[in-house]
């Protein structure tokens, strides 16, 4: 078991990127890479899997509209019919288009709002949670790219420098 | 460099040759039927061109950079608004004529108290609907997309002798200066050519309802184009991130299609009163099959068949695709144009696919034949670079 990381700060999200990339070449895998914001492209350079987070999306939507027909069916049809612009009021089918509305309503609200509790939670975000990244700098100006060696200390600071890092610290995991 | 070959070129010629066919077949057999069928398609590929002019001017006025490799086809598409918007003028003055029986308010009487023809309603809107004012309108709009067409590809051409940022500039003022134009004018060629045709009912928002059919389309045809150029070796800097983000605008546009669509209809259906809700009933008693079918074909298939990532990044889904909205909103138009022009006794027969065949011929003998007249990627433009490494 490796009980120690090697951190490599960068401070260019160009050269960042190409560094990421270059590392991986040497067949070393990279745990996480800590930026200030997004970088474009590099979930693709780290070769992370696509998100899934659409098709739940796609879910929480149908789900939203199946609610909100559920709901507009119990209402309007089945508990307590009104006669709103002599519309008929014992049918769900003929009466619909006037429940489109909400249904797109509750679609994008379930969509929305489960997509991101989804998101928070895959991420282990609460209130109260303890920030993960282990260098303050990564928050203002700093990129850092979290490496677990396994023995092979050496070659792994290397290709970080190689690749364009500023600064290599270590850190042993507790 | 594109060049027309000569299948193209064929091909654009049966095409005419059949809208031909259709046309003469339609005048000697039923000119009460091909009047409006010859409204409907030339209306349809003119709208597609200028949909084009609007996307390339939104470009400019936005300072997008991605589509620069794309701007050379939607300067194509729009060189077919001037011959479009003649032969609508020719239509118009066929009616002014009493050639054709199109527009009711044209007909005799409609207007005069002491005629048995007189309809008050109509009358009422004589300030508006008169036969000069109309065509004065008309002309105007025409000259006005046409210029802001021919503006840009003009600078676009001198921006590839000279270089620099001025024809840039300059596009980017025309092409505000043309938004504002196209805001109005889109809006008002809507009710004037089309909504007019119903001259008792109105709808507020009808203006947008018809230009987004038509940007629809247009943005349809543009990734057609796109992807037929691809696909025969042009366009290498356009990849299939910008073929994704065509995609986006096909998909959302058709989206945004039907919530206009589905604003104005549950309004009408909703207050149910019956100078308002006449259209819709007409629609969905006569004209039942074509107007549930572009419904589906506009709304449900965009959304089932180009919702993932993955169908937007295919060259032959999204081509697909382009064929099936611009079939979706032409009968879109059919069924806004048709119900008060022929009535009940509409066919989607050879007269009107053949027409809408031949229109196309003629649109995409402009649009090729402009395309071969220039390199297709504006080399000297200054968000060449952009548009080269977009990445998605």
């Amino acid at each position: 078991m490796a009980n120690k990381v090697i951190h490599g700060i960068f401070d260019d999200d160009d050269v960042l990127l190409k560094g990421v990339k270059e590392i991986r070449e040497r067949g070393i895998s990279i745990d996480e890479v800590y930026t200030p914001f997004p970088v474009h492209g590099l979930d693709h350079a780290l070769g992370l899997a696509r998100t899934r987070i659409s098709i739940a999306a796609f879910f929480y939507g149908i789900m939203g509209t199946m609610l909100a027909s559920l709901m507009m069916y119990y209402m309007m049809i089945a508990d307590w019919p009104q006669n709103i612009g002599g519309k008929p009021s014992f049918s769900f089918l003929q009466n619909m288009p006037s429940f489109v509305p909400i249904m797109f309503e509750v679609t994008v609200l379930c969509a929305s709002h489960l997509m991101a509790i989804t998101f928070l939670i895959r991420c282990g975000l609460f209130p109260g949670a303890k920030a993960q990244n282990p260098d303050p700098r990564t928050t203002d100006d700093k990129f850092l790219v979290e490496i677990n060696s396994d023995g092979n200390d050496e070659a792994v600071r290397q290709a970080l420098m190689d690749a364009g890092a500023v600064e290599v610290n270590e850190q042993e995991l507790a | 460099m594109y060049t027309f070959s000569k299948n193209a070129k064929l091909v654009t010629y049966i095409m005419m040759a059949i809208g031909a066919i259709a046309l003469v077949y339609g005048f000697a057999t039923d000119g009460h039927r091909t009047w409006p069928s010859l409204l409907l398609n030339n209306f349809f590929w003119m709208a597609v061109s200028l949909g084009a002019i609007f996307f390339l001017a939104v470009q400019y006025a936005a300072e997008a950079g991605w589509a620069t490799g794309l701007k050379r086809i939607m300067q194509a598409q729009g060189s077919h608004v001037l011959f479009g918007g003649i032969i609508m003028l020719i239509i118009f003055i066929a009616g002014a004529m009493h050639w054709n029986h199109i527009y009711h308010w044209m007909a005799e009487g409609v207007m005069d108290p002491e005629s048995h023809h007189y309809d008050k309603i109509i009358a009422g809107k004589q300030a508006y609907l008169n036969v000069p004012f109309f065509l004065i309108r008309a002309i105007i709009y025409i000259a006005g997309w046409a210029w802001a067409g021919h503006m840009l590809r003009k600078l676009s051409l001198k921006e590839d002798m000279i270089g620099g940022t001025e024809p840039y500039f300059k596009s980017r003022k025309i092409s505000a200066i043309f938004l504002v134009f196209f805001a109005v004018t889109s809006s008002m060629a809507a009710w004037d050519w089309i909504m007019s045709i119903d001259t008792h009912w109105f709808s507020t928002l009808f203006g947008w309802y018809v230009f987004i059919s038509f940007f629809v389309s247009a943005l349809s045809v543009l990734a057609l184009l796109t992807v037929y150029l691809k696909k025969i070796g042009h366009l290498e800097i356009i990849r299939v991130d910008h073929l994704h983000d065509l995609g986006k605008f096909m998909f959302a546009f058709s989206i945004f299609w039907t919530y206009l669509w589905f604003s104005q209809f549950m309004l009408y259906w909703y207050s149910n009163i019956p100078e308002e809700v006449v259209y819709f009933q007409q629609r969905i008693t006569d004209y039942k099959w074509p107007f549930f079918i572009m419904l589906g074909i506009n709304f449900a298939l965009p959304v089932f068949l180009m919702m993932t990532r993955d169908a937007k990044r295919a060259w032959n889904t999204v081509a697909i695709m382009a064929v099936i909205i611009v079939f979706g909103h032409w009968m879109d138009f059919f069924v806004m144009i048709m119900p008060a022009t022929v009535g009940h006794h509409f066919h989607i027969g050879f007269v009107e696919i053949g027409g809408f065949i031949g229109f196309g011929g003629f649109f995409f003998f402009n649009v090729l034949r402009t395309l071969a007249k220039a390199p297709l990627i504006p080399k000297n433009h200054p968000m060449l670079k952009e548009s080269e490494i977009h990445h998605i």
